[in-house]
């Protein structure tokens, strides 16, 4: 039996998206069957993270009104077999799909796939209630800034209160730099504040800019960003893995200076 | 780089201004009852009090805001009961 995750956030723009696509990568990588879900209806970006957008035909409001078969609507990824995206409806709008269907549909994937990831839409109107209607577990994804994480406590609040306790936190574009000026609030600050245990600390990275123009996932590469996301993925897996050392690519006259700071 | 940040910078970092903040703002919308519960709550107390003074219940005012405590540790949420009593006559059930 697969597990369901909602990955979600509150506020837009703090890296779902980025995140549902790097995750499911990384445990496909990692040999699992997974499919990632884009539940933001009218609004799909998932696609076009995961390069998939030419091959659509159908998609999830298809899927839950019967015009075709769940296999019919699922994409095979370009690089990894056991990889499947079900796309999102760009032209309906939040309420073609209720809850009860998304369950039904969570349900039903649950018996072929290992993971199913629901990208969560950002609010926490009919859209969300979708996204975690089926889900065991939750990501909540934050940025360090006082919007994202007060937006972040509202969707820890309104997980437990649908009997989601299962909850983890990524921190997501930290920038060591601006924490260790005292200019950002560090992981520990936003863990304090929040108090759900952290998962995951992806570093602000500009490979994911580059990776998102060309619609490949950087998980499980060299840089920061790519082994952060792969460690998240084990850590899912119930592995014990450390924290990143996200100082440890500071530039030359940084690592001079922090010699002259002792 | 760190003389001019020192030089300008105000004795408490940005990063614990947005702590701080944030803090307050999370404890008080997680202070914020749904106006069902409100309602109970009041009704609940209204009881209670009624069974020692007689209380102008048209004048009870109960929310849960933020205040200032004496000892000036900063803002706090608090339930706060505003609960006009009626006469005095009843007061002398209390004493019993």
């Amino acid at each position: 039996m697969g597990e369901v995750i909602v990955i979600t956030s509150g506020k837009g723009g703090v890296g779902k998206t980025t995140t549902t696509a790097n995750v499911g990568t990384g445990l496909a990588m990692l040999g699992k069957k997974v499919v990632l879900i884009d539940t933001d209806i009218g609004l799909r970006n998932l696609d076009v993270v995961m390069g998939l957008e030419n091959r659509i035909v159908y998609n999830l409001v298809d899927v839950v009104e019967n015009n075709c078969r769940i296999t019919q609507a699922l994409i095979k990824d370009k690089r990894y077999p056991n990889l499947y995206l079900l796309p999102s409806a760009q032209t309906k709008d939040k309420t073609a799909v209720s809850p009860e269907q998304m369950k039904k549909l969570a349900d039903e994937l649950r018996e072929e796939f290992d993971y199913i990831l629901m990208d969560c839409p950002a609010g926490i109107e009919q859209g969300f209630k979708n996204a975690i209607a089926g889900a065991d577990r939750a990501l909540v994804v934050t940025t360090p800034e006082v919007s994202a994480v007060r937006d972040a406590d509202r969707i820890i609040g309104l997980l437990e209160a649908n009997e989601i306790h299962h909850t983890h936190l990524i921190v997501n574009r930290l920038r060591v730099d601006m924490v260790k000026s005292k200019n950002m609030m560090s992981s520990d600050d936003v863990v304090e504040i929040l108090a759900v245990d952290l998962i995951g600390v992806v570093p602000d990275d500009e490979n994911i800019v580059i990776s998102t123009n060309n619609g490949e996932p950087l998980v499980g590469s060299e840089c920061l960003a790519g082994q952060a996301y792969m460690n998240i993925c084990n850590r899912l897996l119930g592995q014990e893995v450390p924290f990143l050392e996200l100082d440890a690519n500071k530039g030359f006259f940084q690592k001079i200076a922090s010699i002259f700071k002792k | 780089m760190s003389f001019f940040s020192n030089f300008f910078k105000s004795s408490e970092s940005s990063s614990d201004i947005a702590k701080n903040r944030l803090k307050v703002a999370i404890t008080s919308d997680r202070a914020v009852c749904s106006p069902e519960i409100m309602e109970k709550m009041k009704n609940e107390i209204i009881q209670v009090i009624s069974k020692y003074v007689d209380i102008d219940v048209e004048g009870l005012d109960i929310k849960v805001k933020q205040m200032e405590l004496d000892d000036h540790s900063g803002p706090v949420n608090a339930v706060y009961a505003n609960i006009p009593i009626k006469g005095s006559k009843n007061f002398r059930k209390s004493g019993v």
